[in-house]
């Protein structure tokens, strides 16, 4: 497998020295993995941290920037950040008013950010937890880790940092994250596996007629595997597992996105499936994004993410953005 | 067991942790996100860098110095994980500049109620648990038989590695395998299977 690398050591410290160079609204910690917003810590603003496993950008350090994220935190390739690199970007975000941490639901995910946050405590920055966990491929139940963090990641990020931006305390930061959470959901489709360069082969195999269902964002197998359809086919079997959980109804942000190999022209297919399928269900995609924001390095596939709107949501949907992946009105 | 024991210990395992490196990638390629062999890799390298700067003075210091380095230097799930399982095994022996067999079956007892308390998982979850709890258990009964240490520690070491092989025909139920359900089935988990090579390494040390 071909990848552009100086060495599987170095791929996430050489990205961020890219990173640093190419996008100076930020400011990059490349030895302790932290990229902050250049203006951090804003004085008055709840500060908004998030971060994961590398390999799905722009997600996270794309995000980083006015109206979104203050600080992320990437961890080696599809590896959680550890609590240092999280307690540092926290204090070096809180304002005084309190910092939010974004955290997809996954087991490391989660307990490197619950010990982060206790510590981060005991320094005394005040610090709520937000859970994404979009993902309906998986049952949140007894006998799996819960439903992951996907696609909603981004909706959560964008929406929240607008709040913040309007000098909202902690409390009404969270709130908001938390419900952009609770009205999102996702479902992604896999056309071939990814190759974690540490690995240096495929993490798993398919066939050319065949595609995984209910993939998450860390090249790992889908809950089930199937023979390759029609655009339209796939699209109507990742919106029926949407809508069976979360009746699609109203005005609707829909995220069409790709896992990093697939060309726009194919999400662009999908997303013509994806509103036509909307319709036919009476809801209305008022607001959407196509393109590659939450990956899974150079696998092919999509996943489709919804979120039904209110009007303070669309609000702060709509609300100035400028991160070097997300930017307008500003 | 004193400081230089837990010290050969952790070496042990850092050597096994690296020449088993790929076979734990690919274990976790199978049911998980292809990284438990390259982490725990750095994570031990880490620790022996630690080590080597810190020279711990008992056994305990030793072992809550490496369970800190993880935490720091791991990430994922394993990185809590492991690192609370040394800290609360170095915690239990306390300042005591010699260990006994009894204390260390009190000390690994403590690592699994961390390990069990941090990531809520249950014997037949197909977790590092289904290799730990068999393992603490042996040298726990051991301790009971007086049988001699090396012959306890070889114990424990099979049923850890008995419990990691167990782990094939389980559906996972925690962690990462557990999204994709019943396709979990048929793989051997690479928690069990790195945790089977931590008593595998104590065996090892303890036969010198």
């Amino acid at each position: 497998m071909k990848k552009l690398i100086n060495g599987v050591d170095t791929v996430v410290t050489d990205a961020l020295r890219g990173i640093a160079a190419a996008h100076p609204s930020l400011r990059v910690d490349v030895e302790n993995r932290i990229v902050f917003r250049a203006d951090a810590p804003r004085p008055g603003k709840v500060g908004l941290v998030s971060g994961g496993g590398s390999g799905h950008e722009p997600l996270h350090g794309g995000f980083v920037g006015y109206g979104m994220l203050d600080a992320a935190c990437p961890g080696e390739i599809f590896t959680s950040p550890v609590p240092d690199q999280i307690i540092e970007a926290t204090k070096g975000v809180d304002g005084g008013a309190g910092v939010l941490h974004i955290v997809k639901n996954y087991t490391g995910d989660v307990l490197n950010f619950e010990m982060a946050a206790e510590l981060s405590g005991d320094e005394g920055v005040e610090v709520a937890t937000v859970l994404v966990n979009d993902d309906v491929a998986v049952q949140d139940s007894l006998y799996t880790a819960g439903r992951r963090g996907t696609g909603a990641t981004l909706f959560v990020e964008k929406i929240a940092g607008a709040m913040a931006e309007t000098g909202a305390p902690l409390a009404e930061v969270a709130r908001v994250a938390r419900e952009v959470n609770e009205r999102s959901r996702s479902f992604g489709v896999a056309l071939t596996p990814c190759t974690v360069p540490a690995a240096g082969k495929p993490t798993f195999e398919l066939s050319d007629t065949e595609i995984e269902l209910g993939i998450g964002i860390h090249g790992e197998p889908g809950r089930t595997r199937a023979p390759l359809r029609e655009a339209r086919e796939i699209v109507r079997t990742a919106m029926d597992a949407i809508d069976a959980d979360l009746p699609l109804s109203g005005e609707t942000l829909v995220m069409v996105n790709g896992m990093g190999g697939t060309p726009l022209i194919e999400l662009y297919i999908v997303f013509a499936e994806v509103e036509a399928y909307l319709r036919e269900k009476g809801a209305t995609a008022v607001r959407s994004l196509v393109g590659n924001y939450v990956t899974s390095l150079d696998m092919q596939g999509f996943s489709v993410t919804t979120c039904s709107l209110t009007d303070e949501l669309t609000r702060l949907w709509d609300a100035p953005v400028e991160t070097p992946a997300l930017r307008w009105g500003r | 067991m004193n400081t230089q024991f837990f010290a050969a210990w952790i070496e042990e395992i850092a050597a096994a942790v690296r020449s088993r490196r790929d076979h734990l990638t690919q274990l976790d390629a199978a049911i998980g996100d292809a990284d438990h062999g390259a982490n725990l890799d750095r994570g031990f390298t880490a620790v022996r860098e630690a080590l080597a700067a810190a020279s711990p003075q008992t056994p305990g210091a030793l072992l809550v110095l490496v369970g800190s380095t993880l935490i720091r230097k791991v990430g994922g799930a394993s990185g809590p994980l492991y690192g609370t399982a040394f800290r609360e095994m170095g915690k239990a022996f306390g300042d005591a500049a010699e260990v006994s067999l009894a204390e260390l079956s009190t000390g690994l007892n403590a690592a699994l109620s961390g390990v069990q308390r941090l990531g809520a998982a249950a014997e037949g979850d197909k977790t590092m648990v289904d290799a730990f709890a068999p393992a603490a258990d042996a040298l726990a009964q051991a301790v009971r038989d007086g049988v001699k240490p090396q012959e306890a520690l070889e114990a424990a070491a099979s049923a850890a590695e008995q419990g990691a092989k167990a782990t094939v025909p389980l559906q996972a139920r925690k962690g990462r395998a557990s999204y994709l359900g019943p396709r979990s089935v048929g793989h051997e988990d690479p928690g069990a299977a790195s945790t089977a090579l931590l008593f595998g390494a104590l065996r090892t040390v303890a036969a010198r």
